[in-house]
């Protein structure tokens, strides 16, 4: 898929109308995620119940592609296990390195049309930014637990 | 009467299909920059400096003979107040660590200026942390004017460094620096001026702007990467301690103590970039055939045809002067609910070259209220007929971003 097309057929709809982008009332998790280069600056707010992200949303501002792929990301892992959604950053973020195999794409669901971003080197940030964010806020919740037990 | 036709001489741009307007960042090459620089390796090739055969000899001369191009170049004083560097951010954070390490202490003030390129506010910001001074900053309008108020108002007694720009690099407006170094020199302190963004567009002359350090890169000039330059009164770098040490900078060494090489090799440690110097010496002979008065001439009607143009798009905001004679051949806009990174992706799939982001001027981003911003600059080979693609292809960025048209 050129670029151009990339926009027309799946960045624009989300950046323009976004599903996730407001904010949420008594989140339990929020982390920020910053592209320090070009700007990009999301809030990503879950509510994660018994190990389940029942319900996420960003704020913030950045480039379309930014916003488009933190929308979809929240598209594709609300409903899931924390595990589940850490997994399908790892794919999201191999398949923008080039690394990723088909069958794993399609896991991706509309997330998948972000993979000829791998072929564009200034915007892999962009493209990454929401699920960076969420893989850390994951391995951070990890982190934490480990801690408790 | 037919224009002199530059743009014949730069290998890159015979492919007529890019519009490459990020002259900012980097200029092209013409063929007499890489000729100069393959005929360095070619035929004479050996480390300059130190050897007593032929090819070290031509080495050096040519070395020499780039350094006295450059000293004539902008006006200075003598050859050996010119130090090769890698580029102008080396040559700032050189007068920082040596000079402002040396000379600035507690309660000292260093002005810089809000337009400044990072290379120009971090070595000072390193410089006031290490010695307990305060950094103050010059505020300008919205049109990127210091006015006097401002210039009085900051520069006091308390300055031992102002450190200024004289081109913005995102505005293109040019900063009053005879003005603000006669009110800095007036309380003893020193002038650093960043000549990254004037020294390609206008002739300089380092004793008129009463410069007393100007640093700027090759690069921006048609010279090859890796060459930087910076000029410093003799009297002050005779002064200021080593930044690097080791090879090439040395007079006699013993185990415990060195004594230093004269100006301006003491300034130089180690294996000098002396075919990028070369590379230097020709595009300076060539920006001199060309000449600052056609430059001037034609950024100022490339300038003056791209803000007429842009001025027809409700959407476009474009930052500093309605005056197109103070943009130095940089417009910087955004496109209203388009971010500068798409429009600068999308403009590369009709293969227009622009910056995007904030152009290493952080502080200046935050003073205009914006994340970021798209930066067009031309220089002196950039046609009429690019300007009109350019604005071509801008107007259709909003429609490939999803906004009805």
């Amino acid at each position: 898929m050129d670029l151009k097309q990339m926009y027309r057929e799946i960045v624009n709809e989300h950046n323009l109308h976004p599903t996730h982008k407001h904010d949420m009332e008594n989140p339990t998790m929020v982390l920020r995620g910053v592209n320090p280069s070009c700007g990009d600056d999301i809030s990503l707010k879950l509510k994660v119940e018994d190990g389940v992200i029942k319900d996420g949303s960003f704020v913030g501002s950045g480039c379309a592609i930014s916003q488009a792929s933190a929308d979809m990301m929240l598209d594709l892992v609300i409903g899931k296990s924390e595990d589940e959604a850490k997994r399908l950053a790892e794919i999201f973020m191999n398949m923008i390195k080039g690394k990723a195999s088909e069958e794993e794409i399609e896991e991706l669901d509309e997330a998948a049309a972000l993979e000829d971003v791998s072929h564009m080197p200034a915007r892999v940030k962009c493209a990454q930014l929401g699920w960076r964010t969420l893989n850390e806020m994951m391995e951070e919740d990890e982190k934490n637990d480990s801690h408790k037990n | 009467m037919s224009e002199p036709d530059f743009r014949k001489d730069f290998p890159i741009l015979k492919d007529p299909k890019f519009i490459y307007f990020d002259n900012a960042a980097t200029t092209q090459r013409p063929q007499q920059v890489l000729d100069a620089v393959e005929h360095f390796y070619r035929t004479e090739n050996a480390n300059p400096l130190r050897g007593l055969y032929k090819w070290s000899i031509d080495a050096t001369e040519d070395y020499e003979e780039a350094r006295r191009k450059v000293a004539a170049f902008i006006g200075a004083e003598d050859p050996c107040e010119i130090v090769f560097t890698r580029n102008a951010t080396e040559s700032l954070n050189l007068v920082a660590y040596s000079y402002g390490m040396s000379s600035v202490s507690e309660g000292d003030e260093i002005v810089v200026s809000v337009t400044e390129h990072h290379s120009n506010i971090l070595p000072w910001q390193m410089v006031a942390r290490a010695k307990g001074a305060k950094l103050v900053y010059l505020e300008c309008t919205k049109d990127g004017v210091y006015t006097d108020e401002e210039i009085n108002a900051k520069i006091t007694e308390k300055a031992k460094i102002v450190a200024i720009g004289q081109v913005s690099n995102v505005l293109g407006t040019e900063n009053p620096v005879r003005k603000i170094a006669d009110r800095a020199h007036s309380f003893g302190a020193v002038v650093v001026v960043d000549g990254a963004q004037s020294t390609p567009h206008m002739a300089v002359d380092v004793k008129k702007l009463g410069a007393d350090f100007f640093a700027f890169s090759g690069h921006k000039l048609l010279a090859p990467m890796g060459i930087g330059v910076l000029y410093g009164k003799e009297k002050l770098l005779d002064e200021m301690p080593p930044f690097l040490t080791g090879g090439e900078m040395i007079e006699y060494v013993t185990r415990d103590s060195a004594t230093y090489a004269e100006l301006p090799h003491k300034f130089e440690a180690g294996t000098v970039n002396a075919a990028g110097a070369v590379g230097l010496g020709a595009a300076i002979d060539y920006v001199s055939k060309v000449g600052f008065d056609y430059i001037e001439k034609k950024e100022l009607a490339l300038t003056t045809l791209l803000l007429q143009e842009m001025k027809k798009d409700p959407h476009i905001t474009v930052y500093g002067s309605d005056d197109p004679a103070k943009h130095c051949g940089i417009v910087t806009f955004n496109i209203e609910g388009c971010h500068p990174h798409d429009v600068s992706s999308i403009l590369d799939a009709d293969n227009v070259c622009i910056r995007a982001g904030h152009h290493c001027a952080q502080p200046l981003m935050q003073y205009l209220g914006v994340n970021a911003t798209c930066r067009a600059s031309m220089y002196f080979y950039n046609t009429e007929d690019e300007v009109r693609r350019f604005v071509a292809s801008l107007g259709k960025v909003r429609e490939e971003l999803g906004y009805g048209s």
